[in-house]
């Protein structure tokens, strides 16, 4: 099917609406910069807008879904499409440099390497988003949601949230 | 019954996550630091994610119109297929972690085999199932090494839930008809070749954590053909409370 410059127009205009949700858990962070929107599609003047959990079990997906939705419609997208694919599944190095300039003027550090550390015995390096020092530790692997550590920086003595690296 | 090999293997996956993750649900509220509360949390959570998944596919599977919410509530302990170890009792924190790490080291290793179904559904689902059960695994076996290595009173505890649990670990790597036809067509794994990675794990942790491995006696079986011990029912009767209280409840 031939691409004419109205369909990728609008195409950009439907990827930005859906990309303008955020996070409802992290409210800096839009879900195109999280990586969670993989796609937008149009069909027939359908559109469908693909998504991918962070964590099988990540309750913000049915509230994104939803917010999704509506900001489609808000743009002029009559009956919008949400679909959540499994596959490939999302990895933090999905996540935009944007992104991770915003978790970190949020006080949030953001995933610290490539993904794909040992299941035993790994330690990520983690930069304070405060202070930047390096000299931190970790309070506990879980904190406030499935996607998030607890650490603390020795230097600022300031405790903050890490976005895991999956 | 009717039900194809493909619909019970999916079940025997849904079902272990769903009752693991309830178990570590139950700690919610009760852990004995805040740290660990949101940590039995986001694992619960992960668990129950990867079921409702599974469940999903399981009903689409089906073909009956049977959603994640129908498998889930409306089914009673015979027709569970999780495997044994599951749905033992929480016990003290130690029986928690041992039970979490005997499961970790192997449910990371199966998920990451099953990544590569030849099923693209239960492929996607694993792969994401995979990552979680790495941090599971991780954060089970620094526990273990810290109780083990520990007090005398944390050693103690941590062996005894070792050598009780230990029959329960067996069940894990079984194959049975039902999965035999699915892992000859490269849709099942076959969990006697992870036998060697787990115990590898196993070892490892456990010698950091100076605890003895138990020996191989009597194994307990059964759980994915329905045969189970007496705690699930009162694991179900709890989970499905609400649905068998007010039948159809929705909000």
């Amino acid at each position: 099917m031939a691409t004419t410059a109205a369909d990728t127009a609008l195409r950009e205009r439907a990827w930005a609406a859906a990309a303008s949700v955020c996070d409802p858990e992290i409210p800096v962070l839009g879900i195109a910069d999280l990586g969670v929107l993989r796609d937008i599609r149009i069909e027939n003047g359908v559109v469908e807008a693909i998504i991918t959990p962070t964590y099988s079990g990540c309750p913000a997906m049915n509230m994104i879904a939803l917010e999704i939705e509506i900001a489609l419609e808000n743009a002029g997208f009559a009956r919008p499409k949400v679909t959540t694919v499994l596959s490939p599944a999302w990895t933090t190095d999905w996540m935009t440099e944007a992104g991770k300039a915003k978790l970190r003027e949020y006080g949030i550090a953001p995933p610290a390497a490539k993904a794909g550390r040992r299941a035993l015995f790994g330690e990520d390096n983690v930069t304070c988003p405060h202070c930047g020092s390096a000299d931190t530790t970790r309070i506990s692997e879980f904190g406030s949601t499935a996607c998030k550590a607890l650490w603390r920086c020795k230097t600022c003595a300031e405790p903050f949230d890490y976005f895991k690296c999956i | 019954m009717t039900e194809t090999p493909l619909l019970q293997y999916t079940l025997r996956l849904a079902d272990t996550a769903l009752v693991l993750g309830h178990r570590l649900s139950e700690w919610v509220g009760h852990s004995p630091v805040i740290e660990e509360d949101l940590a039995f949390g986001n694992m619960g959570l992960d668990l129950i994610g990867q079921a409702r998944s599974l469940y999903s596919y399981a009903g689409e599977i089906e073909g009956k119109g049977r959603d994640e919410d129908a498998l889930a509530y409306l089914r009673d302990a015979p027709e569970y297929r999780n495997i044994l170890l599951v749905e033992q009792p929480n016990g003290d924190f130690a029986a928690t972690m041992v039970r979490q790490l005997l499961y970790a080291a192997f449910a990371h290793s199966y998920f990451e085999a099953l990544a590569r179904s030849k099923d693209a559904m239960l492929a996607a689902i694993a792969a994401k199932a995979a990552k979680e059960m790495a941090y599971n695994l991780r954060h089970s076996a620094e526990w273990i090494i810290r109780l083990g290595d520990g007090t005398e009173e944390s050693h103690r505890r941590a062996q005894d839930a070792l050598d009780e649990l230990w029959p329960y670990t067996a069940e894990m790597f079984e194959t049975d008809q039902v999965e035999r036809a699915l892992i000859e067509a490269g849709v099942a794994i076959d969990p006697a070749s992870l036998r060697a990675t787990w115990n590898k794990t196993l070892d490892h942790v456990l010698s950091e954590a100076t605890l003895e491995r138990p020996r191989d006696g009597y194994m307990q079986s059964g759980g994915r053909i329905g045969h189970h011990s007496e705690h699930l029912g009162h694991i179900l009767s709890e989970l499905q409370f609400l649905q068998r209280a007010y039948p159809g409840a929705t909000w």
